[in-house]
């Protein structure tokens, strides 16, 4: 117990120092602080004019259009080209579908085993340029809905600000993150796989390639997509218990700074304090149940001769220690990284519920960028209910939150409901998903749930035994990315720029101050019901039936 | 046209930089400082390839200590999990099996980490007791004093990461080499 609570306290403790001063950096990088480097940004692409929330939202379109259209051309013809030297195939073009569509919109949801479908180059080249640049989306777009609401004129040049995240925001951690686990043994080679004769005289193939350099911008940019097949289990892509804090570290650093760089933006630090705050309590929720609930021992092993003194061990790896799976798991699912620290499909049924109630929520954190959006949505419900109860016009940082803005809010956050619900509903009722389960019953629609889940919160992490490499999973969890992605990121642009397009009045006594503790509870309680108690019936038919009718 | 233009050169820059820089530096870099990591950890012994030290390989012979069971079968191109759900029966149906194989009883318990299949399928690990646990097989197998077996898993356990994961561990592939090395 004491190495669990010291663990969690090194890992999130040690994260949230190092957040604030990366936000206040990347609040000054964001607000034209190095002007040398935007002006050589902004001959890179040839001029940068100020763009309003229409003209920021093609821009961002345009790009991922072409980052979209690129991938999948090299996808789909990786066995016709350089560095593969393992000989990978052409893959099926529904694979290569969901896998653009899944790395385009920072899901990194794999319905494959990456060692033997794509080469080297379709990792380093496809993927791997995706994990910096959709993340780098998803930073911008947060520091234009900045800028809208703090007040400025304009929202930016979405080109300059891509280029702001990649190359100033990104690249410097990930090459701190790659060198440091690539010392600790990730392997960067260009060398196919390693064949070697085992001690009793058996042949053993074992994969390798330049993971180091994709496991840190895996990490750091909520993309989570393995370059091997069990993700951060493989002990060549974690293989030690080091390796894995500076792992767990890189997960929730930046959505942590996003905050701050939030605050900084729009010159309300106090405020983002508060969001920071309600962000923390439910996380320190989420890592005390599921810490709690992996004691439990395995309950296929009780009835055996089998000492059970650490709590459930199927699924998890010895050097990374006790406390990393349920941590992880918690970590990798309250942001929308979806990397795995130990198979979720193997956690308690209660364990399991942790990480899917995270992407129900999808904003304890959430993704870079996107997480704090996510938040701003809960932010204008919360602000106008608090409004309509005390009777007085609703208000955010002065700007008048009326029916318009609440029905775009409404539509973004009600859409995320009816995608999970809606496909798990119909994967559960059609051999769709039926066929495709790897257990029985109330655990197979854990399977389903979670799935959708993932896709629609852009987490990418799975129950993995799900056979999800068919047709129609690969459709339809490629268009709930898509619509899981884009949705929430053009609607809240779009009520910013409701918003500037109003007078903003000052902030009176009447106003609910959203620097105050009230604010914060107000916040806590809207996400709670908003978001948690939407899923509470799936959530009883999943791994809440499990565990009471099975747990002894 | 305002937008298409600077997408394709916004295409161009990120992937000469974010692509071929960073991936270049990262592996002058591994393969300068670390060599030996940056190709797979992979032991050689006298010039011969007999695994990486990272990953389980399968040992069968009651000579050998043996690794944690894998739901890959130590399959280094297609390593998985079991995916099986702790309530499952046929996880209890597998963890059978295993317990018959090490003779396992109620007054002689094998430890769950010889049971429970890891994440990956390639733990290289075992727990001590899981060693522990497994020395009079090999000490006998081999004629050797069992004491001096467990003197040698001693030597070789480790925690991992010193108080925040304090329970030691044993790589079963180094053990099992330094085994057959001092026997020689």
């Amino acid at each position: 117990m004491l190495s669990a609570i010291l663990t969690t306290i090194l890992i999130v403790g040690g994260t949230a120092l190092l957040a604030w001063p990366l936000g206040i950096y990347m609040a000054g990088l964001f607000s034209g602080r190095f002007a040398s480097a935007d002006g050589l940004f902004a001959r890179t692409v040839g001029g940068a004019p100020e763009q309003d929330w229409k003209q920021y939202s093609i821009a961002l379109f345009a790009f991922n259009i072409v980052m979209f259209g690129f991938v999948f051309a090299l996808l789909a013809t990786q066995h016709m080209l350089p560095f593969n030297p393992d000989g990978q195939g052409a893959a099926s073009l529904d694979l290569v579908f969901n896998t653009t569509a899944s790395f385009t919109t920072n899901t990194n949801l794999q319905h494959y085993s990456a060692e033997s479908t794509w080469s080297y180059l379709a990792q380093i080249g496809g993927l791997m340029w995706l994990q910096f640049v959709s993340a780098a989306t998803g930073i911008a777009a947060l520091a234009a809905l900045a800028r809208g609401i703090g007040g400025k004129p304009t929202m930016g040049n979405f080109f300059v600000d891509v280029q702001r995240a990649s190359f100033c925001v990104l690249l410097p951690l990930a090459m701190i993150v790659a060198a440091v686990i690539a010392l600790n043994g990730v392997p960067m080679t260009l060398q196919g796989a390693a064949q070697v004769t085992t001690l009793e005289g058996v042949a053993q193939t074992i994969a390798r390639g330049p993971a180091a350099a994709f496991v840190a911008i895996k990490q750091l940019g909520t993309n989570g997509g393995g370059f091997f097949g069990p993700n951060s289990t493989h002990p060549l892509e974690n293989p030690t218990f080091w390796s894995n804090a500076f792992e767990m570290v890189a997960i929730i650093l930046i959505p942590m700074a996003c905050v701050w760089m939030f605050g900084r933006i729009i010159g309300r630090p106090k405020h983002a304090m508060v969001v920071f705050g309600v962000m923390a309590a439910l996380l320190l929720i989420k890592l005390v149940a599921s810490v709690g609930f992996e004691t439990a021992p395995t309950q296929a092993f009780m009835d055996l001769p089998v000492t059970q003194d650490v709590g459930n061990l199927e699924g998890k790896e010895l050097r990374l220690g006790a406390t990393t799976g349920p941590l992880w798991a918690v970590l990798t699912t309250s942001t929308s990284n979806g990397s795995v620290g130990a198979m979720h499909d193997s956690l308690n049924p209660l364990t399991g519920l942790v990480p899917m109630a995270g992407m129900w929520l999808n904003e304890t954190f959430g993704g870079v960028g996107v997480g704090m959006i996510n938040m701003f949505l809960y932010i204008v419900v919360a602000v106008f209910v608090a409004g309509m109860m005390v009777g007085r016009t609703p208000e955010y940082l002065g700007h008048r939150i009326e029916g318009r803005e609440m029905r775009l809010a409404v539509l973004a956050l009600i859409s995320h409901p009816v995608l999970i619900l809606g496909g798990t509903a119909l994967f559960a009722a059609t051999a769709w998903g039926q066929d495709t389960l790897n257990n029985a019953g109330a655990h197979g629609f854990s399977e389903i749930l979670y799935e959708f889940s993932s896709a629609a919160a852009n987490n990418g992490s799975g129950f993995e035994g799900l056979g999800d490499n068919t047709v129609p999973w690969n459709i339809a969890t490629g268009l709930v990315m898509l619509i899981g992605r884009y949705l929430p990121i053009i609607v809240p642009l779009a009520i910013v720029g409701s918003l500037m397009a109003k007078r903003r009045s000052a902030e009176s006594a009447g106003t609910l101050s959203v620097e105050s503790s009230t604010f914060g509870v107000m916040l806590f309680i809207t996400i709670l019901i908003f978001g948690a108690l939407t899923f509470f019936p799936a959530a009883a038919l999943g791994p809440i039936a499990e565990h009471l009718t099975s747990m002894r | 046209m305002n937008y298409v233009l600077p997408s394709l050169r916004l295409w161009l820059a990120t992937i000469l930089i974010c692509v071929v820089g960073y991936t270049g530096l990262m592996l002058v870099f591994a393969q300068t400082m670390a060599p030996y990591q940056a190709n797979g950890s992979i032991i050689e012994v006298d010039g011969q390839a007999v695994g990486s030290e990272l990953v389980a390989q399968d040992f069968s012979s009651p000579r050998y200590f043996w690794p944690r069971p894998s739901a890959a079968s130590y399959d280094g191109m297609g390593a998985a999990g079991s995916n099986l759900s702790p309530t499952s029966a046929d996880l209890a149906a597998r963890a059978a099996e295993t317990v018959a194989r090490y003779g396992a009883t109620a007054g002689n318990p094998v430890p769950a980490d010889l049971v429970a299949a890891s994440g990956g399928g390639l733990d290289p690990h075992i727990s001590l007791d899981g060693a522990l646990y497994q020395a009079d097989r090999v000490a006998a197998a081999r004629g050797l004093d069992p004491a001096w077996v467990r003197d040698l898993i001693e030597q070789q356990a480790a925690a991992p990461g010193a108080i925040f994961a304090p329970e030691r561990i044993v790589n079963v592939l180094q053990l099992n080499l330094a085994l057959d090395r001092l026997e020689e």
